[in-house]
């Protein structure tokens, strides 16, 4: 009885209920979006990573694992590296920042195709002038380029000459020397990917090279994958838990406002209960279920818009980012969101308990 | 001493209220008794302190001094609690504006006290039989907006008796009603009291209604006077 008078009552004032529900949503959606996208970025960066087909990858001594380096290796490093017994490629690559996060990669075209097994262009093909650039199919929606088409980065105008399918190390690509002249670092390479005759070298091969250059970071490349991980970026954790301190915030300050609006309300009814004997408790629980419920509709939604938000995403940016559905956080927001909605409903619910039944009847 | 054949006995009941610096007396030292069965109707003007009376009869206010038995039970020596239990156990009230839950439909209203009483909701028998008294059989689905003022009144003469209270308090039933449905209602209660042995406390100022109790108790500056 007391639950069908709680939906009865949500169904009543069906305004206040979906505004608040939505309130509750949309801080389940932040929460629920933040960390997809934490996740789908990393999860991106090393998907990438991994697509490049090599075994080892071989950075600058001091590089963290997602720095954005310039080319502070020599390129003779790769003379070096391929002379080291069953190592079939080394292929070097240059990355140089073009604004925001965003980079462009230099890399050589025939050492690359021969490790990853080659680019598939869904159109156009490879360079063929000084000013062509490569994108991957993302960065070409995102910035709504075709084959042809001109771009403008670094200051300068470049023609895109193919589109390729995502998951190859990057999302934009120039020719090796061109990059190095670019970013002034002609003879230098930020990375050193590296292809083995057999995956069963590997441990050997990796000792031998992290004795070889013990100031340079040396992985292979499923440890490396393993690595980009949310807590290994600096300060996303404590961003994370920022947001969700908010979204707490956010659902304690929304619920109270609905719940004391509510309680206002029906100062009334909650006069009417108690002249039939409803005691504090059941006043209570009552605010309590309304809240229950409404955080519980609030999650469901909330969780339904993160695949609006992904979808939002891979439409309009993904090129910048990608968002991921992490259906582990959903119970963790969810909490999320009936914590602070609880909170918020302890002041309105202990004066609903709390109220005078003989006031509370002559209430206008 | 509780005498058995009383259901209500008031002694000496003295309520004072503090507004700001003042001190009002609302009740200055009322006796009253009413028989098990009997229909009594308290008229007054306000002020008088008839409401006041009221609700500590039915446990919704405290008294300052004095005591009050109902069915031998002393409502003065109770605490919040039992006196919330006095109410889902002992009283049904009936509301000069209905007081219906206003998102629940008419049989929810009548299930929501059943509930509150820890009983069952009935739908056959004695409830049936309460609800062809009342005549709002076929409007129990209804919410309260889409009832009359009388049907309303109808329901909630229906939750207050649902329970089969000791005692049915009314405080103006018919202040909200036009003379027609007003009547109706006036004749219910006699029903309820003559056929089913409810005894009933009315309030109210209108002397056409007190007509229809057995005997008609005068209030005036919180206390019961012989004559008008």
């Amino acid at each position: 009885m007391i639950n069908k008078l709680v939906i009865e009552n949500l169904k009543h004032r069906w305004v206040r209920t979906s505004l608040s529900a939505a309130a509750v949503g949309v801080q389940v959606t932040m929460i629920l979006t933040l960390v997809g996208v934490s996740y789908g970025t990393l999860e991106d960066m090393a998907r990438r990573s991994r697509g490049v087909g090599a075994d080892i990858l071989i950075r600058p001594p001091g590089s963290s694992i997602i720095s954005l380096s310039s080319a502070p290796m020599p390129q003779k490093l790769l003379d070096f590296v391929r002379q080291i017994p069953h190592v079939t490629i080394a292929t070097g690559t240059a990355v140089h920042a073009i604004g925001g996060t965003n980079s462009v990669t230099g890399v050589d075209l025939n050492e690359f195709s021969r490790m990853s097994g080659g680019f598939k262009f869904l159109s156009g093909g490879p360079f063929q002038g000084p000013d062509d650039v490569i994108v991957d199919e993302y960065w070409a929606r995102q910035n709504k380029l075709k084959v042809g088409a001109q771009t403008r980065f670094l200051n300068k105008t470049w023609r895109v000459c193919g589109i390729v399918e995502p998951g190859k190390l990057a999302r934009l690509f120039l020719p090796l020397p061109l990059v190095q002249e670019l970013s002034a670092n002609t003879g230098k390479i930020s990375m050193v990917y590296v292809k083995l005759d057999d995956q069963a070298n590997l441990p050997t091969v990796l000792a031998g090279l992290k004795k070889s250059l013990p100031e340079h970071q040396i992985y292979s490349i499923e440890e490396y994958s393993s690595l980009i991980s949310v807590n290994n970026v600096p300060g996303l954790k404590p961003f994370i838990g920022v947001v969700i301190g908010v979204s707490i915030v956010v659902g304690f300050l929304v619920v109270f406002l609905s719940m004391y609006t509510a309680v206002l309300e029906r100062t009334r009814e909650i006069g009417i209960l108690k002249s039939l004997g409803a005691t504090p408790q059941m006043i209570l629980g009552i605010l309590v279920r309304e809240t229950v419920a409404l955080a519980i509709v609030g999650s469901i939604a909330g969780i339904l818009l993160t695949y609006l938000t992904r979808w939002a995403i891979m439409q309009y940016v993904p090129g910048n980012l990608t968002q991921v559905i992490v259906p582990d956080w959903w119970p963790v927001a969810t909490l999320i969101s009936l914590t602070g909605s609880l909170t918020g409903a302890l002041y309105p619910g202990w004066k609903a308990a709390r109220q005078d039944a003989i006031e509370a009847l002559s209430y206008e | 001493m509780s005498d058995p054949a009383m259901l209500i006995q008031v002694k000496k009941l003295v309520k004072k209220y503090r507004m700001g610096d003042v001190e009002v007396s609302a009740l200055r030292g009322v006796d009253l008794n009413v028989q098990k069965g009997e229909f009594i109707a308290i008229v007054g003007p306000s002020g008088s302190g008839k409401s006041t009376l009221f609700y500590i009869l039915g446990g919704l206010s405290s008294a300052s001094s004095g005591t009050v038995l109902i069915d031998g039970r002393d409502l003065t020596q109770m605490s919040d609690s039992e006196r919330t239990a006095i109410r889902r156990e002992l009283v049904g009230f009936v509301f000069q504006r209905y007081n219906l839950l206003p998102t629940l439909s008419a049989t929810d209203n009548i299930a929501m006290a059943q509930y509150l009483a820890g009983k069952k909701h009935e739908t056959d028998g004695w409830f049936k039989q309460t609800l062809d008294l009342l005549g709002i059989g076929h409007r129990l689905g209804h919410k309260p907006r889409s009832l009359s003022g009388g049907e309303q009144q109808r329901v909630a003469i229906a939750r207050a008796i649902v329970n089969h209270p000791a005692l049915l308090l009314a405080d103006e039933p018919t202040g909200n009603l036009d003379s027609e449905n007003s009547e109706i209602v006036l004749k219910l209660l006699r029903d309820l009291n003559e056929r089913l042995g409810q005894t009933i406390l009315m309030i109210t100022h209108n002397p056409e209604a007190a007509a229809y109790a057995h005997r008609i108790v005068h209030m005036r500056d919180g206390r019961i006077v012989e004559h008008p």
